[in-house]
């Protein structure tokens, strides 16, 4: 088929325009004629709101990269720096650091709609796999911010993170001393992870956020019930009777979204940016000394999960394969479950209580994974880490066999 | 489903709090750096006794006649000892190689101290120096035990004692959250007011720490407000539109 210039036959500036470009073809296509089933709830919020603060991120982040140095003598006083001397240095700062919780949280509340209504399900499969590398980047750019300000958790976080590469049988430490272009953490690491952060990973993933969205629109989004809208459409208009375009209503409806986004998100910002110890550790506010090991090396709170499964194993080779495993299994979610149904609503109790127990599962671990180490801690560790692997891996069994009730024709209120 | 969602938020809210537990500090301390008389005090007490061993060099002697309404010919004669220039930050002017051979190690740099530490650990630490021969400069503290700092107030304060007939552990519990700490011999302040003095100190390192925390507090009471309003004005435009969906 070949491409016709300005389908919707445009004319002025906007024609010369759309002649040229399919600036009126994309606004129709992805906002005003993309129809969205109405009975969006309220964890369709988190989409957008990732969206935003993605922006958040690379706005602030372009200001602070103005006043950083990448430079192991030099990182730990510019952050200061910049805290103190930079107009509006300190808000910008905080804007960023928090922004970097918001997003595990947002990202985390949108993954988990996703596995309640059966998003990932046919033919929705590529949209979950590259909202699954989106998370997969995230979380390698997280930590190579994270390791930036070159405070003592910074850097030890750093060694603790870049040494399990070491746990690879006969390559392992070659590949530790590669990673770090020295034998420990030291200004060479710095520089490259800075490199990361800047350049590499926000470039791949706003392109995999891209791909992200085009996914999604080219197969329209689910919804709560886990009905396809597009099976009852308008006879005349071929527009889904649940459907409603994007723009305005959605546009709008998410704006409320954002403005209570920006309540919470900017309250923390203004009145309780360290976030209790957890969104900027105490630890952090001392400059790296590779001659000093923390007491207790904790990960930020949005890798306490994964960490919790590394821990959990005793053999480290084991640990290193769980913690990527956890990652890699939620890959394979849409091959997993058998459902007849899409969404939770309609899925049978087994569905449910696996559901929450994985639910409890990653809260728990995420706790634990911010913990020191004790015999109880670890025990619950591994009972965590079993639910957490059972939800997925049994997924295959419980979810075909477990009783579903019918799914509506229609999409409910 | 709703209910299972709100029994899960409260098995997470709760292992939170349960994360708060901290270590058992002798005092603790509600820091006040809005008390601008408080700060100033302290600023003037940290130049006289703290600044001869510790920095705080990320501290510009412009930022504190700025931020503490000192007018800066004021803190040029009253604040500064190692510059003239009213741009500087706080240096110390011991060697640091010299100073770690004395003490056994350099006198960290105190800019952030209240960050790291927390306020009440610092009010407690200037609050439980006592006597104990068996360290080099006959002085202990016990929520640092094995300091290395000499008790530098002690004229102020006085020298305390452990109670000889209260154990460690006894000593460190104390009533009302005290020391348990006993004034051996008196300083030149009374114990009230050596309190006030350590605390005007801490306000003054609470500030030091993040001078820009009452701009961002005062910045962010409109924020909000604008934001309530916003969204308020959005909820309407979202009734609105949504008037005819159904």
């Amino acid at each position: 088929m070949a491409i016709v210039p300005n389908p919707h036959k445009t004319t002025g500036l906007l024609g010369w325009i759309d002649d040229r470009f399919p600036l009126t073809k994309l606004w129709k296509d992805h906002l005003t004629e993309y129809y969205a089933p109405k009975n969006f709830n309220f964890w369709y919020y988190f989409g957008s709101l990732a969206l935003l603060v993605l922006v958040n991120q690379l706005l602030t982040g372009i200001f602070l990269t103005m006043h950083y140095k990448p430079d192991a003598a030099q990182a730990w006083d510019s952050v200061e720096y910049i805290m103190r001397d930079v107009p509006w240095g300190n808000i910008i700062r905080y804007l960023h650091s928090t922004g970097a919780s918001a997003f595990f949280i947002v990202v985390y509340l949108h993954m988990y709609r996703g596995l309640m209504y059966g998003s990932y399900r046919k033919p929705r499969e590529l949209i979950w796999l590259f909202g699954m590398l989106i998370f997969f980047v995230l979380m390698a750019e997280a930590f190579c911010g994270y390791v930036l300000p070159w405070g003592q958790m910074s850097y030890w976080g750093a060694q603790v993170i870049i040494s399990l590469f070491g746990a690879i049988p006969k390559v392992g430490p070659d590949l530790v001393v590669w990673i770090q272009g020295d034998y420990i953490p030291s200004d060479a690491t710095l520089n490259r992870l800075f490199s990361f952060h800047v350049i590499m990973l926000p470039f791949v993933l706003v392109g995999l956020v891209v791909a992200h969205l085009i996914a999604l629109h080219e197969v329209g989004s689910n919804n709560p019930d886990g009905v396809e809208i597009k099976k009852h459409k308008d006879p005349v208009t071929h527009i889904p009777l649940d459907g409603i375009g994007f723009h305005p209503y959605y546009t709008v409806k998410d704006l409320v979204g954002v403005g209570v986004f920006l309540i919470i998100f900017l309250g923390i910002v203004f009145f309780a940016p360290d976030g209790g110890g957890y969104f900027l550790e105490k630890p952090n506010f001392q400059p790296a000394n590779p001659l000093v090991t923390p007491p207790h090396i904790t990960p930020a709170w949005y890798f306490g999960t994964f960490y919790a499964i590394l821990r959990a194993i005793p053999n480290k080779l084991l640990g290193v394969i769980a913690m990527f495993s956890s990652v890699i299994v939620l890959f394979l979610v849409p091959w997993l479950d058998r459902s007849k149904v899409r969404s939770i609503r309609y899925k049978g109790p087994i569905s449910k209580i696996a559901l929450a127990l994985f639910t409890v599962a990653f809260a728990m671990l995420c706790y634990l994974g911010m913990q020191p180490p004790s015999p109880l801690y670890t025990l619950l560790s591994r009972i965590g880490t079993f639910i957490y692997f059972a939800f997925f891996l049994l997924m295959p069994f419980y979810s075909a066999i477990d009783k579903t009730k019918p799914e509506p024709e229609r999409v409910t209120g | 489903m709703k209910r299972l969602i709100i029994a899960l938020a409260g098995l997470t809210l709760s292992a939170a709090a349960l994360a708060n537990e901290g270590e058992a500090l002798p005092f603790s301390f509600k820091p006040d750096t809005g008390n601008l008389a408080s700060v100033q005090r302290g600023a003037r007490d940290f130049m006289a006794y703290c600044s001869g061993c510790h920095s705080m060099k990320h501290l510009r002697y412009s930022r504190i006649a700025q931020d503490l309404q000192i007018p800066e010919d004021l803190v040029k004669a009253n604040l500064m000892f190692t510059t003239e220039k009213i741009g500087d930050h706080i240096q110390t002017s011991m060697p640091a190689d010299q100073s770690k051979q004395w003490f056994g190690q350099t006198p960290p740099d105190l800019t952030v101290e209240t960050r790291i530490r927390g306020a009440d650990w610092v009010y407690s630490y200037l609050n439980s120096f006592y006597v104990d021969d068996s360290r080099p400069l006959g002085v202990n503290n016990l929520v640092l035990p094995g300091a290395s700092m000499p008790h530098v107030l002690w004229e102020l304060q006085g020298w305390q004692v452990k109670p000889a007939a209260k154990a460690e552990g006894a000593a460190a519990e104390g009533e009302h959250g005290g020391s348990g700490l006993e004034l051996a011999q008196p300083g030149k302040l009374s114990p009230d007011e050596y309190q006030k003095f350590t605390a005007d100190l801490t306000n003054f390192m609470v500030y030091a720490a993040e001078p820009g925390r009452a701009g961002r507090i005062s910045l962010g009471g409109k924020v909000i407000l604008y934001l309530l309003v916003l969204t308020a004005l959005f909820y309407a435009l979202k009734k609105e539109y949504w008037k005819d969906i159904h």
